[in-house]
């Protein structure tokens, strides 16, 4: 019965072809622009997701200065070696580690040159921010320990300097230090916050201080923890560490902070989710609208087809029979309209992703949702019609003009 | 799911054939209250027998629609009683007598009542949908039911490509599909020109003689009243002639 029913539905949605279609088209811009926005908003959260964590994964970042921000900000003094190796020793849970130092500076080839940032490096900065070498080779131990001047540059740099040459064994010059290129890193791209990861100069940190900043000092260090779920614990750990080594009292303001990635990444995305949620919640309005129109639809149809009720009635449909029939009518209305909507939906927000090169990420249950809300849309919208119908005296119904 | 009324409770595989199809017993039907108040059936007694071809006549307002109402289940008596194949159909509820109707009862209107922009067979397999005919026979039972009605060769057609003539055969076929016990015709010719009344009478006539069927008519042309075996007339809620 509910198959003859299915199929009595379909014919009469396709007798109305255009009506049908129109009806549907509420339903469908509704659970199409909640498909857009969801699938979009997905892919701009799994986008800051990946960007953070293109940063460097569980990175924790230690710097001098109170992380306070404004004009009281205090500069604190910068690390030592002895301060990173005490980390290193202390400090459990963490997978790699980099002192860096850094400057920002113009490097110079022949009659080209270009600002960018000129950092001072250990071995451990490239695994923990995920920097990988395309083409050459990384420093060897022999120049990291003696401060040879060599260094590895991004892709940033090798194009404005070399564009459409080969880098490796040219020399640029920093400062007054006249640099061997070893290495080229493999582009990583725009960070989150901006900023371009590939406008690098590597160099050995040894090769850094000595040469180009001419002291020991240790400007940040970058921590890889092994676990994120430890992520705290190894903050903990080090603020610990570093007020004891910096002689903080009790309740006074560090002069050191320690920014952790994680945080970011979940700030930022949490926004971008919220953003979803809100943008969701408009087009699921447009779904309820879209739900009004098919019962609109729903009641002309009934009222437009008494006739046709009250012959059903008369040739012995029971009245749940009537109104089984058209509340299956106005579900394989909004069904069809859902349909077109998820079809809709993710193309737009393919045209969308594409154009904003975010990720395209089709959520099963997002869909899966839709469905059944259109489904839910159908039933609810169509029973009051599909009650009318029923109700209808099959006497005053055949005599209907 | 309701289920369908027998006369005897249930017991037996259905009434005694000695009883009449249709029987009325004081029957009063009455609309409004107070001033308003119409008697559509004042104490009506009549009694329809298996294989009949009765004609109803009577002027607008005489009852007889109320009476065809009530012999087809679709009304209730506000007193007496209305036996249909021995079930007083006054116990019945709303669906218990759809139920009667599906089974035992075929309708045909004065304005054929097809279903618009729907092909000819599938009107036809509609009364048999109701009574969850599996697909394969719903469509030969209607196709056999055309072909009785000589539509055979317009299976595919919808009604708006049928003549008014032939609309009316396939509701008749529509009636009929289901092997009722009681086909009632409202004016069945009440659309049609001369030559297509004469052509539909004759096929009422064939099924009450040829297959058995009873056939209540209502009609306000003594001609086509002619085509019956009684006329039975009404006025002001009362039968004046015809009864037995």
């Amino acid at each position: 019965m509910l198959w003859a029913t299915l199929i009595m539905s379909l014919r009469e949605v396709r007798k109305n072809a255009l009506r049908s279609f129109l009806t549907m088209l509420g339903i469908m811009i509704g659970v199409g622009a909640v498909i857009a926005m969801v699938t979009i908003g997905e892919g701009a959260t799994q986008k800051v997701r990946s960007d953070v964590g293109a940063l460097g994964e569980n990175m924790l970042v230690v710097s001098p200065g109170a992380a306070r921000r404004g004009p009281e900000r205090t500069a604190g003094n910068p690390f030592q070696k002895d301060d990173v190796e005490a980390i290193e020793r202390e400090v459990t849970g963490i997978k790699a580690l980099s002192p860096t130092a850094q400057s920002n500076t113009t490097v110079v080839v022949g009659n080209q040159n270009w600002p960018t940032s000129v950092i001072g490096v250990d071995e451990g900065y490239f695994e923990v921010r995920g920097y990988k070498i395309e083409m050459g080779r990384s420093f060897s131990e022999v120049e990291a320990a003696s401060g040879t001047p060599v260094c590895i540059i991004g892709k940033t740099v090798r194009d404005n300097l070399f564009p459409g040459a080969m880098p490796m064994g040219q020399r640029i010059r920093v400062k007054q230090v006249s640099c061997l290129v070893v290495g080229l890193l493999a582009s990583k791209g725009q960070a989150a916050m901006g900023g371009d990861q590939d406008d690098v100069v590597l160099m050995p940190l040894r090769a850094f201080q000595r040469r180009i900043a001419g002291n020991n000092n240790i400007s940040s260090v970058y921590l890889q923890v092994e676990d994120a779920q430890a992520t705290s614990s190894v903050q903990a750990q080090v603020e610990d560490l570093l007020r004891e080594r910096r002689r903080i009292q009790p309740g006074a303001v560090d002069d050191f902070n320690v920014r952790n990635m994680q945080e970011i990444a979940d700030t930022m995305s949490s926004v971008t989710a919220s953003m979803t949620g809100l943008l969701g919640g408009i087009a699921a309005v447009s779904l309820l609208v879209g739900g009004i129109g098919i019962m609109n639809i729903m009641l002309v149809s009934v009222t437009e087809r008494t006739r046709e009720v009250g012959t059903r009635l008369a040739i012995g449909a029971l009245a749940s029979e009537v109104l089984l029939q058209f509340l299956v009518e106005a579900v394989v209305l909004a069904l069809l309209g859902g349909i077109l909507g998820i079809l809709f939906g993710l193309s737009l927000s393919y045209a969308a992703t594409q154009s904003l090169s975010l990720p395209f990420v089709i959520s099963p249950g997002t869909v899966a949702g839709a469905f059944a809300f259109s489904a839910a849309v159908g039933v609810i919208f169509g029973y009051l019609p599909a009650r009318k119908a029923a109700r209808l005296n099959p006497i005053e119904a055949l005599r209907h003009e | 799911m309701a289920e369908l009324p027998r006369a005897d409770g249930g017991a037996g595989d259905g009434p005694d054939h000695r009883t009449p199809i249709v029987e009325f017993r004081r029957v009063e039907k009455i609309y409004g209250e107070g001033e308003s108040e119409v008697r559509a059936l004042d104490g009506v007694d009549m009694r329809i027998e298996r294989g009949e071809f009765v004609s109803i006549m009577g002027s607008s307002g005489s009852g007889k629609s109320t009476a065809m109402n009530m012999i087809g289940c679709l009304d209730v008596p506000t007193s007496g009683a209305y036996l249909f194949r021995g079930v007083n159909v006054c116990d019945l509820d709303q669906d218990q007598r759809a139920l009667l109707r599906r089974h035992f009862i075929g309708f045909v209107f004065q304005g054929f009542n097809l279903l618009a922009r729907t092909t000819a067979l599938e009107n036809v397999e509609l009364p048999l949908i109701y009574r969850r005919v599996p697909a394969e026979e719903r469509k030969r039972r209607a196709l056999k039911a055309l072909d009785l009605v000589g539509l055979s060769s317009r299976a595919g057609h919808t009604s708006a490509k049928l003549s008014g003539g032939q609309q009316q055969r396939v509701a008749i076929a529509r009636a009929l599909v289901t092997e009722p016990s009681l086909l009632l015709a409202d004016e069945p010719t009440g659309n049609l020109d001369s030559a297509r009344k004469v052509e539909i009478m004759e096929l009422m006539v064939q099924l009450n003689r040829e297959h058995g069927i009873t056939v209540v008519m209502v009609t306000h042309e003594p001609d086509m009243a002619e085509y019956g075996t009684r006329t039975i007339v009404f006025r002001d809620g009362k039968i004046i002639s015809g009864n037995r």
